[in-house]
């Protein structure tokens, strides 16, 4: 449970430390959601703003991908297992649920490895896993291309739409160096990938990172990491995380990763195309990659948004929720417009399920 | 499955004078004085989850929905709609349940129908249950009675019967798997009524949350809680923490809201503690002149936020 009097010290302690406005940007869907839900926001001076980053895997997926994820389904005999968030996102005509109305065969789940049995008990259907997510769940993937190659299972493909974390932070600099000032560097992704990966972020752009936790006081002590690089002028990558962190990852994890999967160019909704961010299956494991097995193309499709919700405003940290035309008017979780609003970690539904009665535009604008 | 054995199938487990006499309608003699009449439609998937069945819970959200205004639940109907095929010994055990249930409260159901219909025009079984009870002349909840500093008390923690749904649904695959709260909440909150309760709520679809906006926009008064009184049930906060939610959203079947004076506030606490479904009950916050028409939450770090009427499916059908 949490300790109020470790966290209002370590409040003051930040405070202290603040002499002028400083941009963090959480990287990840459950930092963003644990500082509205605790109010985390509140606690803090007001030189400091927080940026909800990249870090949710169901908001930066393309509308074009739930396109394609759509085209699959219409394939008869396929049955199609998803994540309960990726169901709800709209794609150019309607979402996933809405085609499951229509005669698709749309499951959600919470278990990728139910698809798998799945696929096993149903030899005469042809079982696609939507693989959305991060290095986090790259590992989960991998692992059931190898025990479906294993198990000789012949009906079993996914549809891999993973991404990497550390080219889309870089990409992040890259556009605009001065915007963010340091990084809270998501805590499972790095458990998985260690911390490697993100030394660019430190040496070539002097950025402070510090892979944090997700309690309320892992936040506030990756904020004050961050505070004190600043103040040194010295910047590292640095783990506050360390019962969940190593610098080195988790090598298994990461082995099940490469030997499954290879770099690709993938887009980003509102972020574009970013070179290499993005994990496909390997070639020659192809009978198992849902793009090969049924054709889909190129996994990159022109962007064409077709919404004027400012979710890739919102990913980029250039607007925060309020801000966006649509939010809280024609945009609410049960109606929602964009991936952000429909994701439990997205930050529109964070801002929408948590709002503070304190929280002024004005102010989150900066 | 033929009409005739489904209805032998009612008659059997739910006898009683006036079900047995077989009328078209059934013949009720009532006292003078205030009853309350709801109706309810219960379509949950599964049928049976963990802690309860549909027969169970199609009395039970009936009898609470009696209860909490006051009523002593009397006399109940029955619908059925049953899917061709499904399986006769499944609805002989929800039958069974709806009995059991029903008798323990000594409530009476008087009247049924059945239909079936074809195969995939419904699912499985949908329940719905007509429910009549009796008021003491001197009770009249409501949220506008709702005063400022008035105490709102939890009897349970939050959010079970829906976990124990999503579990089910979802193949979460947990051992033991969560269990619904799903319980008769009439002997739990009749002693409540000498009290100077302003009104109750059961959280059923959209949990806590839910009811506390409701009771704040109707009262036109505001709602502020500690997040910290919220009682926990330790297998419900560790999934729902893996789960990314919180259980402020998710049903109960057993529990009620209560708002009662302050004044009676720690008397109220002490007889639900004294009933084992209310062990657990606790003040979680008072009625507060200040944002009327919303719920403010002081979290666990001592910040404050806006507690939202739940939006969006979390989970459908769970009741």
């Amino acid at each position: 449970m949490v300790n109020r009097a470790a966290i209002s010290q370590l409040a003051q302690k930040i405070s202290g430390k603040v002499s002028y406005p400083v941009r963090i940007m959480e990287v990840c869907g459950t930092h963003t959601m644990n500082i509205a839900r605790f109010g985390i926001k509140q606690l803090l001076p007001p030189g400091i703003k927080l940026i909800s980053g990249p870090g949710c895997p169901v908001c930066v997926t393309e509308e074009s991908d739930i396109d394609l994820i759509q085209e699959l389904a219409r394939i008869a005999g396929v049955t199609v297992f998803t994540f309960g968030d990726l169901y709800r996102i709209p794609g150019s005509e309607g979402s996933l649920e809405k085609l499951n109305g229509e005669g698709a065969d749309v499951r959600i789940t919470v278990s990728p490895l139910e698809a798998v049995h799945y696929a096993e008990q149903n030899p005469a259907r042809e079982v696609v896993f939507i693989a959305i997510g991060f290095e986090t769940t790259a590992p989960v993937a991998a692992v059931m291309i190898d025990l479906v190659r294993k198990k000789g299972i012949k009906n079993f493909s996914v549809l891999s739409f993973h991404k990497r974390i550390p080219p889309v932070l870089m990409e992040l600099v890259r556009e605009d160096s001065n915007y963010i000032d340091g990084f809270l560097l998501p805590g499972h992704v790095s458990t998985v990938i260690g911390t490697d990966e993100y030394q660019p972020l430190a040496k070539i752009w002097s950025k402070p990172g510090v892979v944090t936790g997700f309690e309320p006081e892992d936040i506030l002590q990756g904020i004050y990491a961050i505070l004190e690089q600043i103040s040194e002028k010295s910047c590292r990558i640095e783990i506050q995380y360390k019962r969940g962190v190593n610098k080195e990852g988790v090598p298994l994890a990461r082995e099940y990763m490469s030997n499954y999967f290879e770099f690709c160019d993938a887009s980003w909704r509102g972020l574009g195309v970013i070179s290499e961010s993005g994990l496909a299956i390997r070639k020659k494991f192809r009978d198992f990659d849902g793009f090969y097995r049924f054709s889909l193309g190129n996994r990159i499709i022109k962007r064409a948004p077709i919404t004027t919700c400012s979710c890739g405003e919102i990913l980029r940290g250039v607007k925060v929720p309020c801000e966006c035309l649509l939010f809280g008017s024609v945009c609410k979780p049960d109606n929602p417009v964009g991936p952000c609003m429909v994701s439990s970690e997205g930050s529109c539904a964070a801002s929408y399920n948590y709002p503070s009665r304190y929280e002024d535009p004005s102010i989150m604008k900066g | 499955m033929t009409q005739q054995l489904v209805e032998e199938l009612f008659i059997k487990y739910f006898h009683n004078p006036i079900l047995d006499s077989q009328l078209d309608s059934a013949m009720l003699s009532l006292k003078a004085g205030r009853w309350a009449m709801t109706t309810d439609s219960f379509v949950v998937k599964p049928v049976f989850f963990p802690g309860g069945d549909i027969g169970k819970l199609s009395v039970c959200g009936t009898i609470n929905d009696l209860a909490v205004m006051g009523a002593a639940p009397l006399y109940l109907t029955c619908s059925f709609i049953i899917e061709e095929g499904f399986d006769i010994g499944d609805l002989e055990i929800i039958v069974q349940s709806m009995n059991s249930t029903a008798r323990k409260d000594g409530l009476t159901i008087v009247a049924g129908d059945t239909k079936v219909v074809e195969r995939g025009y419904c699912d499985g079984v949908y329940i719905t249950t007509t429910g009549l009870g009796i008021v003491p002349n001197w009770i009249n909840y409501s949220p506008s009675a709702m005063q400022v500093e008035d105490r709102v008390i939890i009897t349970a923690p939050p959010g079970a019967h829906g976990l124990s749904v999503f579990a089910a649904r979802n193949n979460l695959g947990v051992d033991p798997p969560p269990q619904s709260d799903c319980a008769s909440l009439f002997s739990l909150i009749e002693p409540l009524n000498s009290l100077e309760v302003r009104c109750m709520r059961d959280p059923t679809r959209g949990g806590l949350a839910a009811v506390l906006n409701e009771l704040a926009v109707k009262g036109k008064k505001g709602i502020k809680i500690d997040e910290s009184l919220i009682p926990i049930d330790s297998t419900v906060a560790y999934l729902m923490e893996l789960l990314g939610l919180e259980p402020y959203q998710l049903a109960n079947e057993g529990a009620a809201v209560i708002i009662v004076s302050k004044k009676d506030a720690e008397r109220a606490l002490e007889i639900l503690r004294g009933h084992p479904l209310g062990r657990k009950a606790s003040i979680i916050g008072k009625i507060t002149a200040e944002i009327p028409g919303q719920v403010l939450m002081v979290t666990y770090l001592g910040t404050e936020r806006i507690m939202q009427m739940p939006s969006g499916v979390i989970i459908p059908r769970i009741c």
